[in-house]
């Protein structure tokens, strides 16, 4: 077997030996395609940066006019999925949500949800339950700040 | 043992000898064409280096390919409506295909212009023109989709266009064939052509900022046929140069009477010149009818307005507009080098390719060195402009690009071959065969002032035995050559969709960072929106039912509607709440007498439907947009025309089912 492999390596060569010989009559001009550039980050939509254990700083009363900001933004872009109840729609009822997650694990489910679904066995978990990846509705840190604040407010803080 | 070695030594010693063979015989044509695949492959996940923009001749739509892959990305719809897309179909696409005809819902897409600055490719819009119902286009380079259309008047077959200046100061619309004018009685005899008949090149402005078209003027011109065009650039920026053929002014069997003369023209417009008469009042008002339609990015939907007026110059009026330079037997392409200096005329049925050089012509027109005149435009004597002739550079030479090192490459139709011949002193230096019958060719920034070179497509009008036969109507293709070397190397071969005519290349690091990639539904100005499923309601105005519907994965609200009657029109506002790129959602419904529609995230796009007898009407959503897309479904009921059932609508209200035994189907097909 070690022979046969040894003749077949030989003749391969050989034969790659021709190729290369006479398939290249003019000048080398062989340039590697160069790909361009990976995708800039420069970009309307928004993946923000990850919000850190302590970078949130949580206060009472509730601040008024973010409860009233994230509302709005609740109706717009999270209403579709998430009851204010705890009834489960596309993804988890809010009902308790600021009790069972810590607030910056909120604000990055809301604003980094890609990390989260490969990073945080909880999300992953999530997912698991509701087969839905939560989508990215293009928010920022500050309004996902609005959105935790609303939320606060729905699980009864005053 | 031995003798299966035997076997294995035998059938590697043959496949040694057969590719050592194959590889050393004589190059055929067949061998040359084999195309060198490492050169044009991309990997997984790679990305390709030129985005090529190419027109779709008679699909009426833009296609986008990678270069040198020769993927296809996108069928851009521009001309023709879409029924993947919902452009044209949709009550906010509609009015981009009006014109003064109607809806005119085709059109035959030949050349593409890209914007530039400076001479300069800048990435900002492609151009495009509409052949048959004579219309221009406008593509936004950041959505990929038709922003504008502009209909032309006075025009019947929009084919010497959309060629641009170097700051994109003009797109230029010349008509191919010339008819009695618009605000002319047009029923006359064919034969009396050469009276009645006019010719007119439409100066079409863009805005700097917005890029919006429009008609500056028109020069009125002799009843030629125009073809193809080029701007000046550089020293010869401020003219144009556009090829005209049948200057015998034939109006039938153009074949043969278009083809009498032994030289045709290339028409000079000295246009900054035209604008100096436009500004000393030269220009006369004409009426006119045409349609300028615009789409608004922040309302979603196109408006068509009907023009009615356009400014004429006539060059009577106008001395030292106008020239012509006699250049043989029907040219098709007249392109323009880098530099700006040299003209070069392609005639399809002459023997030699005229190089023109714009110095000498602005000496010949100093020195009046004319040989008469056509019409009352001065004829320069073909000589005096003539920088000298390619000799024998093929059969019906059509189109020349340039690759920025001094070479010039000019498509030959008529034997299937590219030849690369050199500026400077007109020598072929090279020629390679194409497959077949090659329309034009183009190079990455070729018709510009700083070519990126590297690549040449040829996009080939017939394939016969190149692919695998599809019936009687086989593929068009386009060929990719390498001419990074002295010798033209093709390295791949690519069909096409629809045919394509013209098109141009530009880096994909000009394009990539500013795409869109979704509607901010904040930004959202439809008067249909709906911000959010709160917002979601059903109305009835008269016979007319309006839906305001959201889609986000995976459900449609409201997905149960009842209420509405035989003979009412439905009007779907689908607003996609979606925020996350590549998540369109679409939607169809049983018995649409138009199409789907294809919602992009944060848009709002409206399908009309009109509820033809009573039933249940399911609606789904068509983009595969979740593991739960499949359940992304609702019903509409219909009652007859007249009954009584209220107008409802919901999405998971969950309410237990109901068992009517009265309005059950089993039991009204009873009764």
């Amino acid at each position: 077997m070690n022979c046969t492999k040894i003749f077949a390596a030989a003749i391969l060569s050989t034969g790659l030996f021709l190729v290369t010989a006479c398939g290249n009559d003019g000048a080398k001009t062989e340039e590697k395609v160069i790909a361009a550039d990976e995708q800039p980050a420069t970009q309307p939509e928004s993946h923000g940066t990850e919000v850190k254990a302590g970078d949130v700083t949580l206060t009472t009363p509730v601040n008024a006019e973010w409860v009233t900001a994230g509302k709005s933004i609740y109706e717009l872009k999270c209403q579709s999925c998430h009851k204010l109840t705890d009834e489960r729609l596309v993804g988890p009822g809010w009902t308790g949500v600021t009790k069972r997650r810590e607030p910056h694990w909120v604000m990055n489910m809301i604003t980094n949800v890609e990390m989260m679904l490969e990073t945080d066995a909880e999300a992953q978990k999530l997912l698991e339950q509701c087969l839905v990846r939560m989508p990215n509705q293009n928010i920022s840190k500050d309004e996902s700040r609005q959105i935790l604040e609303f939320m606060r407010q729905n699980d009864g803080v005053k | 043992m031995s003798n299966s070695l035997t076997k294995i030594l035998t059938a590697l010693g043959l496949f040694a000898i057969v590719t050592g063979f194959q590889s050393c015989k004589p190059k055929t044509a067949q061998s040359a064409a084999g195309g060198d695949a490492s050169k044009s492959f991309i990997a997984p996940g790679k990305y390709d280096e030129f985005y090529n923009i190419v027109s779709g001749g008679f699909n009426g739509q833009v296609a986008v390919y990678g270069i040198p892959s020769g993927r296809l990305f996108r069928i851009i719809p521009v001309f023709s409506q879409s029924p993947e897309s919902g452009y044209g179909f949709s009550e906010e696409t509609k009015p981009m295909l009006n014109t003064s005809h109607g809806f005119v819902p085709w059109d035959d897409q030949h050349h593409i212009a890209l914007s530039q600055t400076k001479g300069e490719h800048d990435g900002r819009w492609a151009f495009a023109n509409g052949n048959n119902t004579p219309r221009l286009a406008r593509i936004d380079l950041s959505t990929f989709r038709t922003a504008e259309i502009l209909e032309i008047p006075n025009s019947a077959g929009n084919h010497a266009s959309p060629f641009i200046t170097e700051n994109s100061e003009y797109i230029v619309a010349a008509t191919r064939f010339s008819v009695p004018l618009d605000d002319q009685n047009g029923d006359v005899p064919i034969n009396t052509y050469k009276q009645n008949f006019k010719g007119s090149i439409s100066f079409v402005s863009v805005n700097p900022s917005s890029g919006e078209m429009n008609i500056a003027f028109q020069i009125r011109t002799p009843g030629v046929n125009f073809d193809l065009s080029r701007a000046g650039k550089g020293k010869s920026h401020g003219w144009f140069f556009f090829s005209c053929y049948n200057s015998e002014k034939a109006n039938t069997l153009l074949e043969v009477n278009a083809s009498a003369k032994d030289k045709d023209f290339v028409m000079a417009v000295n246009w900054k010149k035209a604008e100096e008469y436009l500004k000393a009042g030269k220009g006369k008002k004409q009426a006119v009818k045409y349609a300028h339609n615009v789409y608004d990015e922040n309302t979603h939907t196109a408006t068509s307005v009907i023009k009615t007026e356009v400014m004429v110059l006539d060059p009577a009026d106008c001395p030292d507009m106008l020239y012509l330079i006699p250049c043989p037997k029907s040219p098709h392409g007249t392109d323009v080098d880098p530099t700006g200096e040299y003209i070069v005329a392609s005639g399809k049925l002459a023997a030699s390719i005229p190089v023109f050089s714009f110095t000498k012509l602005q000496k010949a027109i100093a020195d009046k060195v004319f040989e008469g005149e056509y019409d009352g435009i001065p004829v320069i004597k073909y000589e005096a402009a003539l920088q000298g002739e390619v000799a024998k550079p093929g059969l019906g030479p059509l189109h020349t690009e340039f690759d920025g090192k001094g070479n010039a490459y000019t498509s030959m139709f008529v034997s299937s071959e590219i030849v690369k011949w050199r500026l400077s002193d007109l020598k072929v230096l090279d020629r390679v065969a194409t497959y077949y019958s090659i329309g034009h060719l183009s190079i990455p920034g070729g018709p510009t002032a700083k070519p990126h070179g590297k690549y040449m497509i040829a996009y080939n009008k017939i394939t016969k035995d190149r692919y695998l036969p599809t019936g009687p109507e086989l593929t068009q293709s386009a060929q990719l050559f390498d001419i990074t070397g002295e010798k033209m190397k093709m390295i791949l071969d690519f069909p096409t969709t629809g045919e394509p005519h013209y098109a141009e290349a530009i880096p994909a690091s000009m394009l990539m960072g500013k795409q869109r990639k979704i509607y901010k539904i904040e930004e959202n100005m439809h008067p249909y929106v709906s911000k959010g499923e709160g917002q979601t309601k059903v109305e009835r105005k008269g016979n007319q039912v309006h839906v305001w519907m959201t889609a986000i994965r995976s459900h449609l609200t409201p997905d149960n509607i009842e209420g509405v009657k035989v003979g009412d029109e439905v009007y779907f506002h689908l607003t996609n709440l979606e925020q996350d790129w590549d998540v369109p959602h679409g939607l169809a419904i049983k018995g649409a007498n138009n199409a789907e529609i294809l919602v992009m995230p944060g848009e709002t796009q409206t399908l009309k439907w009109v509820a033809d007898r009573t039933g249940i009407f399911p609606f789904y959503c068509t983009d595969f947009c979740s593991a739960l897309h499949q359940e992304m479904q609702g019903y509409l009921r219909v009652s007859p025309a007249g009954s009584s059932t209220p107008l409802l609508f919901s999405t998971g209200t969950n309410k237990p089912a109901v068992t009517t035994p009265g309005i059950n189907v089993a039991d009204t097909m009873k009764k």
